[in-house]
């Protein structure tokens, strides 16, 4: 019995060691003195589970197709000089890592979205520790599932939307992992289209001409821990169900059409801890139902939270609304949105009991907000005496706001 | 009229109302900068002051110094001195020593907060140069209606009713015109109606300046446009000189043709 047990176990250790072995697969190396002088060359020559080592250097190559499972490691960032001409590395297979390149010079063109890196039908793919410059688009995924898109840096010089590309693109692309990516310059800096069941984490996406990240027909997807710093427009979240965005940062989107967050028929979110400061807009609410929104802090926005119609039982709970222009803009006089438990920098209510709510509603809507959704010129009046006397009549006896929009139990101090 | 300016300005800067006026000031810009460290933060709040307190200040103290002084204007009257010099005299006077304490009363605790470091610095300026152009017009408007009115009283009804109409009324007109006319394009009226009125001109102008021009939406580009640029800085200064010379100037006829 005994022997028999030890005989398996040499068997198992066998079967590890010849399996790693097979796995790992040789090693070829790649630079421009060696006998493999090219990356085209080096693929050629692979087989199934090799590793293309690739040495510093400036390699002028593009159209790369990875087509079968490998590895390519660069060491000390080579460089791939895609000069324009069109894609550059486009995997096909399997089981693909790409590891340590720099990559630029990718082809523009009008009628095909060339990549720096496309992944097609493939699945568990790693592409990680790349940095591209001068792109068109950075990182496609094409129908490609399982995969990890990691600490990647993406630097983009777009200048107009019509010829630019987005940094990293999820076409039908379900259970990726995009995480510690840093995106700037590029059209949106992340795109997801038709992907469920995708996580991003920890990426940085800033001064992109529209949204520093873009969701469209994407269901349960999470992104938490992200900074979205100055894009065009912000964040877009649309068309989307089960979304979860939590501890993300919206900042410094300003501008005249510029939001923080826009959420276009989104249903059944949660919108948790994540701060909004100095945007334009802080959340741009439009036919999105069911949503949670706890503990977000908003920020010297100009409006906090726009509700632009056709929004019905969202809860807004735990909230601070600090500094802003505008705390709610509303254009119906319908409600049935829920605000509980926040804090308003501009309650001006008093706590007798101290048990640190409000004795007095706290009314979010001003009349001023009111009269700019009606008539947006007369946001020139902005901070004049006569829009402070009125909206202080409004506050004492509401007539044009809904007059069930309010926070019965506003908080005396903020959340922490 | 220097020595007639100098005369009123000495006259006032011993009086105690310009010492409370620099007092006000002066603990304002403390209290502010105590509770949020944040200049430019501050600045915002200090123009909400600004443009509601500067002009009310400005009419009151005009009005209230030249019915005061009447008896010492008469006196002047019999001296073989020109009219206008007497009234330019008190009128820069009054308007000077206000200003100065407005300069000294924002200008210290700001300063001592490290104004010179930070880059607030250009708006705090602007700040106080409409500051000061809002203390000149409105003390200017208060000299013309004191002028134009022997019974005191009525004279302070109308400068009372005059910062009432700048700071209010017309605000409320302009917000019913823009509603009663939205199906209008209505951007050039808007700033047509803005630069007729100093509150508003100096409220818009700062408001610009501190960017929160992106929350106005298109109207906004308009006015962006306009005031953004340097040339829309140089027009609007150049309408406060004028909403600034043209009460001077009635001042000046008005003290000549007057029978006292």
């Amino acid at each position: 019995m005994n022997q028999i047990l030890s005989h398996s176990k040499l068997l198992v250790f066998l079967i590890l060691i010849g399996g790693s072995q097979f796995l790992m697969g040789r090693t070829i190396t790649i630079c421009s003195t060696c006998k493999v002088s090219s990356i085209k060359q080096g693929i050629a020559m692979a087989v199934e589970y090799d590793t293309l080592l690739i040495k510093k250097g400036t390699y002028k190559e593009y159209n790369i197709v990875i087509d079968k499972p490998l590895t390519l490691l660069g060491e000390d960032y080579p460089v791939i000089d895609g000069e324009e001409k069109g894609e550059i590395i486009t995997i096909v297979s399997d089981n693909v890592t790409v590891d340590g390149l720099f990559i630029i010079n990718v082809g523009t063109s009008y009628t095909t979205d060339y990549a720096a890196v496309r992944v097609v039908k493939s699945e568990n793919f790693l592409i990680q520790h790349l940095v591209l410059e001068k792109l068109f688009f950075g990182i496609y995924l094409e129908k490609s599932n399982k995969g990890k898109v990691y600490h990647n840096k993406i630097i983009g010089d777009a200048v107009d939307e019509y010829n630019s590309g987005n940094g990293i693109q999820l076409w039908y692309s379900h259970h990726v992992q995009v995480d510690r990516n840093i995106v700037q310059g590029t059209r949106d800096g992340i795109y997801l289209e038709f992907s469920d069941n995708v996580t991003i984490n920890n990426n940085r996406s800033s001064d992109n001409i529209r949204y520093g990240l873009h969701f469209m027909f994407s269901n349960d997807d999470i992104y938490t821990n992200n900074t979205f710093e100055n894009n065009g427009a912000g964040v877009a979240v649309m068309f989307s169900k089960n979304i979860r965005m939590q501890n993300n940062t919206f900042r410094k989107n300003w501008g005249t059409a510029s939001f923080g967050m826009l959420l276009k028929e989104i249903n059944d979110a949660e919108i948790i801890g994540n701060t909004f400061e100095e945007n334009t807009i802080g959340i741009n609410i439009e036919g999105s139902n069911r949503i949670n929104y706890k503990g977000n802090d908003f920020i010297n926005n100009g409006w906090a939270v726009k509700v632009r119609g056709a929004c019905y039982t969202n809860t807004f709970k735990n909230n601070n609304f600090l500094y802003n222009s505008f705390d709610i803009s509303y254009n119906s006089k319908v409600n049935d949105n829920v605000f509980e438990q926040n804090y308003w920098s501009s309650y001006t209510g008093y706590d007798l009991d101290k048990n640190g709510i409000g004795d007095v509603p706290y009314r979010p809507v001003k009349l001023f907000s009111y009269i700019v959704n009606r008539t947006p010129e007369t946001i020139v009046l902005l901070r004049s005496l006569f829009m402070d006397i009125i909206d202080f009549s409004e506050k004492v006896s509401p007539v044009f706001t809904p007059d069930n929009l309010m926070d019965s139990n506003p908080l005396m101090r903020k959340v922490k | 009229m220097l020595k007639i300016l100098k005369y009123s300005f000495y006259d006032l800067m011993r009086s105690r109302w310009s010492y409370v006026y620099f007092l006000f000031y002066l603990a304002l810009g403390f209290v502010l900068l105590f509770l949020n460290n944040d200049l430019s933060k501050a600045v915002i709040t200090l123009m909400n002051v600004i443009i509601v307190l500067v002009p009310l200040i400005g009419t009151i103290f005009g009005v209230m110094y030249f019915y005061n002084s009447k008896e010492f204007t008469e006196l002047l009257l019999a001296q073989p001195l020109r009219r206008s010099t007497i009234f330019l005299g008190q009128y820069f006077g009054v308007a000077g020593s206000l200003t100065l304490s407005l300069f000294l009363g924002l200008g210290v605790p700001f300063v001592l907060y490290g104004l010179f470091k930070s880059d607030a610095i250009f708006n705090f300026t602007l700040l106080l140069v409409t500051g000061a152009f809002l203390t000149f017009i409105f003390t200017a408007l208060a000299f013309n209606i004191a002028l134009s009115n022997e019974n005191r009283i009525k004279g302070f009804g109308y400068a009372v009713l005059l910062w009432l109409f700048l700071a209010v009324i017309y605000d409320g007109l302009f917000l019913l015109s823009l509603i009663v006319f939205e199906e209008y394009p209505l951007d050039k009226f808007s700033l047509a109606a803005t630069m007729c009125n100093p509150i508003d001109l100096s409220r818009t102008l700062i408001l610009l300046k501190l960017d929160i021009s992106a929350l106005l939406g298109y109207t906004g580009a308009v006015f962006k446009k306009f005031f953004g640029t340097d040339f829309g800085l140089l027009i609007s200064l150049v309408v406060l000189l004028f909403w600034t010379i043209l009460p001077i100037w009635r001042l000046a006829i008005k003290s000549k043709r007057k029978d006292f």
